[in-house]
């Protein structure tokens, strides 16, 4: 598995937030790998730090950054280490882009939605307006939207056909990598499996890589090639999807994947009992042991990060079944 | 409650809003120390006072601080009172009946420039026979003028600039410059020293008595120097301070409130309610306010009161109520609103208890930059003629200075002090304002 | 109380129990103004929907943004006035009641909302947002308030209670605050509460601890629940009946398990297709949904409002005439031609 992930790799990235009540450590040293035409699903709860993820990936910072550092491999070059001019013109939108929460309402209200899909060509391929229209043609009948809707203005749109729109936008310009964003959380559920797809065709057709960061586990079923699943900062589990959904390590993972009804299953679900602990003023230990039921005394100091099985697990549990991977994971004493 | 509290602390992190702050309680600090110290009647008396009270001021004269800053020392007024015990009175029988009473003045003149007026002011008691006073100058430089003479009345004022006979003697040079310029130099210099001033009083009566005052009018006086009916104009600053102060206040408080409550009643009774106060705004919007505030004083009153009552009348149905309106509009859709519904909450309930306090964020900063407003259009008013004719405020000065033509006479310290103190008040509210705005709205947080 | 008769609706309230509060060919529609004056059509909402329910009984509405479900559930509360149809509580007509008598009716139904931290005031403390209720329907003692507060906090296990009382909303988490929505909800002993999507706004695994409680809650107070939702793999938990609704009707009415094992109505076959679980085999496979979006409730297809996009459409049947409701075993009914 590992040899694959030749696309994106992720060592150790940090964004940590300035706010009045003090530091807020949204991404705290995250890990996995991704290869060429694959979709890695990051799952996690509100308050994870999962949107920050996506934002720290593709350098979109806000102005109260504190720590940003990491590795950010790209097929194999560190674009960390590229100043902000040429990261703008070699890496967003060209090799990544992101389609992000709601990004369906954050379209622009005056401008037609042919021109705003076509937008993204002119800026970074230096192209015509015609040619640029032409890609975006195309990648509307990639999204399943009728061409005579470039015509249009975002608020003439449905929901659903808002956030087609803004998935053909990361598109137009044939990336490698794109990012979603809960991309379905405020879409009915017929419409939402109309989306999920359209994704998978997406893949097929144009071999394009996928991060899709949500909450929704069932959903995220539906596209995944591996799964990671993300906890107050961190990555806590790293997985194939298959042994994934069938047989989750970490006991977050598991907890999660008990808390999801089940329709075809006749299994009552259950709770997790207690919140995720707040972003800012974190303790050392294992951030989910309050309210792990496995919790034992060794919880007390960060938990290193295990290899079981070619999955990664971040959990004590694991200390004898697998080897310990790279010793800089290990976080502040 | 609580949590606005904590909210409004919050402006504590914006150094304008600090500074704001200081200022707004500095200017409430004089307001109020004026209104203990200078009670209202004293002051409207003292405000619409002639000569009794204004006697000793010189006119238009600029305030006593102005001499740090001048390399000429200007005077200031000088005053000695016969009856103060200021003179040398001595009294030698003249005659069969009367008596020659002689005051001596002296007093010692340091100054750059010359006084602006000279005036004696008798005292006289006798019963048929008017005393007779006969003046004399002397100077430091040993030169003797003599003065005048003049029959006396109970009452007499000896203006010294009015007497031809001087004038003639001084070769037309008035008074106040020649008795007190060296005659050695070309350019106008007072010789600096100690002068006197002998009145030499004559009576042909038995128990006559006369006591007299010599007035030297600075062109300083006071701390803010006076204005052309001589009175000094602190009491006008002083008082317009409470007043700018309490119209200012008044008329936000009322505007905004009554504001807010109509915008609420509209907004969450829809339909023609809705639709009549949109109409009676937008029709009031375009209405001129000062013409008919202009009308209302002409025609009406032009007392302060009533000058509120047209200001805020006038004002409720103003942009105010638009902006309002879409607040209250976006808040009535809030999921508590409709579950207040569904409990059963009638609708007088839901707008005092449910809309309204959702916007006393909103309507604080509104309130606080509104003040200014207010201080301005009463001072605006005033300049119009529309003042109250009894109060002294800071727009009757800047209007009588105006009317006086002060900034053609150079007389910018009428003119600068009621104004600065406009400004003071305008700024300190509006940075105050500006730091709750960006409190309240959290979106502004970031500038 | 009377047992309603309810000859025109197919399916009765479960036999066990007696009928609480019966709707007859209801129909809300919103009028479009133009420029004020003008009539440019309706908003059918709800077009034409009829069902009972029973004490205690707790059924799901299931169905789509647009389907008109918010309004049907608005309408039971008191908040939209019918067009048309009835709702009859306990043997009264709502529809006709004076605002007296609707306050009354309106303690009865409980409340509870999708947006947690919409749904309480933000400058009010929990006490006072609980004894809100109690004050507007005229409980004067303050004692007696207040124990019915504390009592309130305990059910929906917010304790100790007083780390509650004096805390503002924005202060609370997410599941906290939905327990406070249904304290508030319940404080005045309803017999029926609505439930509009009450967890669709919060985390995955707290969905189900409030599910769980309100379950408890029903079960513990005999309580009537009607919980609207869009999430079909809820329902099987937390109901016994379900109702899908389409286009401002509903499509098909069934007990949960027979839904599950027999759905009908080509909708309902849809939105189960369309519900996940989780299960990797997924990725594989390409769901089978309908395309296109619920049509415009302001001018609805002819006849089957579905059938634009039913692959099992029957031309001039479906396209001309509303299917009636077709019974397919006892208590399940499909409003599909398919069944005739």
């Amino acid at each position: 598995m590992m040899a694959q992930d030749s696309l994106l790799r992720l060592r150790d990235l940090k964004l940590y937030f300035r706010t009045t009540k003090g530091t807020v450590q949204a991404v705290d040293g995250v890990r996995f790998s991704l290869g060429h035409n694959e979709a890695v699903v990051v799952i996690g709860e509100s308050g994870c730090g999962k949107s920050s993820l996506a934002k720290a990936v593709l350098r979109l910072l806000p102005r109260n950054v504190e720590t940003y550092e990491g590795e950010v491999f790209l097929n194999g070059t560190d674009v960390m280490q590229l100043d902000e001019e040429a990261f703008r013109k070699q890496v967003r939108w060209v090799k990544m882009s992101l389609v992000p929460q709601a990004a369906m309402n954050a379209l622009n209200p005056v401008l037609r939605v042919g021109d705003q899909v076509a937008e993204p060509m002119m800026v970074h391929y230096d192209v015509g307006k015609e040619e640029a229209l032409a890609q975006a043609q195309r990648m509307f009948e990639h999204v399943g939207v009728p061409l005579d809707f470039m015509q249009r203005y975002a608020f003439e749109l449905s929901g659903g056909m808002r956030q087609r729109v803004a998935i053909a936008m990361s598109l137009v310009t044939a990336p490698a990598l794109i990012i979603l964003d809960e991309p379905t959380s405020a879409l009915d559920v017929l419409t939402q499996a109309n989306i999920m797809n359209m994704l998978k065709r997406i893949k097929d057709e144009m071999e394009t890589s996928f991060i899709l960061i949500t909450h929704d586990i069932a959903t995220s079923s539906e596209l995944a090639d591996k799964v990671a699943v993300m906890y107050a900062g961190q990555i806590v589990e790293v997985s194939d999807a298959f042994q994934f959904f069938t047989e989750p390590l970490h006991p977050y993972s598991q907890k999660l994947m008990a808390s999801v009804p089940r329709l075809r299953a006749d299994v009552e679900p259950e709770f997790i009992t207690g919140q995720p602990p707040s972003l800012l003023g974190l303790k050392p230990g294992c951030r989910f042991a309050p309210r792990c039921p496995m919790r034992h005394d060794r919880c007390d100091q960060d938990p290193p990060v295990y290899e079981v099985d070619g999955r990664e697990v971040r959990c004590w549990l694991y200390e004898g079944a697998g080897t310990r991977v790279a010793a800089e994971e290990v976080a502040r004493a | 409650m609580r949590s606005l509290w904590n909210n409004v602390r919050q402006i504590g992190r914006y150094p304008s809003a600090i500074v704001g702050l200081t200022v707004i309680l500095l200017v409430v600090a004089f307001g109020i120390y004026t209104v203990v110290t200078l009670p209202y009647r004293e002051a409207i008396q003292l405000w619409r006072g002639g000569e009794e009270i204004w006697g000793e001021s010189p006119k238009m004269a600029r305030p006593v601080w102005y001499n740090l800053f001048s390399r000429d020392k200007l005077p200031t007024t000088i005053v000695l009172d016969s009856r103060e015990g200021e003179a040398i009175k001595s009294r030698e029988p003249f005659g069969d009946e009367g008596d020659d009473i002689t005051l001596v003045y002296t007093f010692d003149y340091a100054y750059d420039d010359f006084p602006e007026e000279l005036t004696v002011f008798f005292e006289a008691t006798y019963e048929e026979k008017s005393p007779y006073a006969s003046l004399m100058w002397r100077t430091p430089d040993g030169r003797e003028i003599r003065l005048g003479q003049v029959t006396l009345r109970p009452t007499e004022t000896y203006r010294l600039a009015l007497d031809d006979r001087l004038a003639r003697r001084l070769r037309d040079v008035p008074p106040q410059i020649a008795l007190f310029a060296d005659p050695e130099i070309e350019e106008p210099t007072p010789v600096k020293g100690t002068y006197e001033l002998e009145i030499r009083v004559t009576t042909f009566e038995p128990n006559v008595d006369v006591e007299a005052k010599w007035v030297a009018y600075g062109q300083v006086h006071g701390l803010a120097g006076t204005d052309h009916r001589r009175r000094d104009l602190m009491v006008a600053l002083q008082w317009g301070t409470p007043i700018a102060l309490a119209f200012g206040l008044l008329a936000a408080l009322g505007t905004t409130v009554t504001t807010m409550l109509v915008a609420a009643v509209g907004v969450w009774f829809g339909g023609w309610v809705d639709g009549i106060i949109q109409r009676i705004t937008e029709i009031n919007m375009v209405l001129p306010l000062l013409p008919i505030l202009i009308m209302v004083g002409t025609f009406y009153s032009r007392s302060i009161w009533t000058m509120l009552g047209a200001v805020i009348a006038l004002s409720i149905f103003g942009g105010g109520i638009k902006t309002f309106r879409a607040i209250f509009i976006q808040v009535r859709e809030a999921p508590y609103i409709e579950a207040a519904r569904a409990y059963g909450a009638s609708n007088g309930r839901i707008i005092v208890r449910y809309l309204i306090p959702r916007i006393i964020p909103v309507m604080i900063p509104s309130l606080v930059s509104g003040v200014p407003v207010y201080v301005f259009l009463e001072a605006s008013l005033t300049l119009l003629g529309l003042g109250d004719p009894v109060l002294p405020t800071w727009g009757k000065v800047i209007e009588d200075a105006r009317a006086q033509g002060a900034l053609h006479n150079g007389q910018y310290y009428w003119v600068l002090q009621p104004a600065a103190l406009l400004m003071l008040v305008g700024l300190s509210f509006a940075m105050v304002g500006f730091s709750l705005d960006r409190v309240f709205n959290p979106r502004l947080r970031g500038l | 109380m009377d047992v309603v008769a309810s000859s025109s609706s197919p399916v009765a309230a479960d036999a066990t129990r007696e009928t609480m509060l019966s709707i007859k060919g209801l129909r809300v529609w919103f009028e479009l103004r133009r420029w004020g004056f003008g009539h440019a059509g309706s908003v059918r909402a709800v077009d034409g929907v009829s069902f009972d329910l029973g004490y205690g009984e707790a059924i799901a509405v299931v169905g789509e943004s647009g389907c008109g479900k918010s309004t049907l559930m608005k309408s039971i509360l008191g908040l939209h006035l019918p067009t048309e149809g009835q709702i009859v509580f306990e043997g009264t007509n709502v529809a006709e009641l004076g605002s007296r008598q609707m306050q009354w009716y309106r303690s009865h139904v409980g409340y509870v909302q999708q947006d947690p931290f919409g749904a309480l005031p933000p400058f009010m403390m929990v006490s006072r947002i609980l004894e809100e209720p109690l004050v507007i329907n005229g409980v004067r003692d303050k004692v007696e308030r207040q124990e019915r507060i504390v009592q309130a906090l305990e059910e929906v296990k917010l304790t100790p209670v007083d780390d509650f009382l004096n805390k503002f909303p924005h202060m609370l988490s997410g599941g906290q605050q939905q327990r406070i929505v249904i304290a508030r909800a319940m404080i005045l002993q309803p017999r029926l509460i609505v439930a509009d999507e009450p967890v669709s706004m919060l985390d995955a695994s707290i969905r189900v601890e409030i599910l769980k409680l309100m379950r408890a809650l029903q079960e513990a107070h005999d309580l009537a629940v009607i919980y609207i939702t869009h999430d079909l793999s809820t329902v099987r938990y937390f109901s016994e009946r379900i109702f899908v609704m389409y286009a401002g009707q509903i499509v098909e009415k069934a007990r949960v398990d027979d839904l599950l094992a027999n759905p009908s109505h080509p909708y309902t076959l849809a939105l189960l297709a369309a519900t996940s679980d989780p299960d990797p085999e997924n990725a594989l496979t390409f769901k089978d949904v309908p395309p296109g979006e619920p049509p415009s409730l302001v001018h609805p297809p002819a006849g089957c409002r579905f059938h634009p996009r039913c692959s099992h459409a029957i031309a001039g049947l479906c396209d001309a005439e509303e299917p009636p409701e077709f019974e397919i075993s006892p208590h399940h009914t499909a409003a599909c031609w398919l069944f005739k």
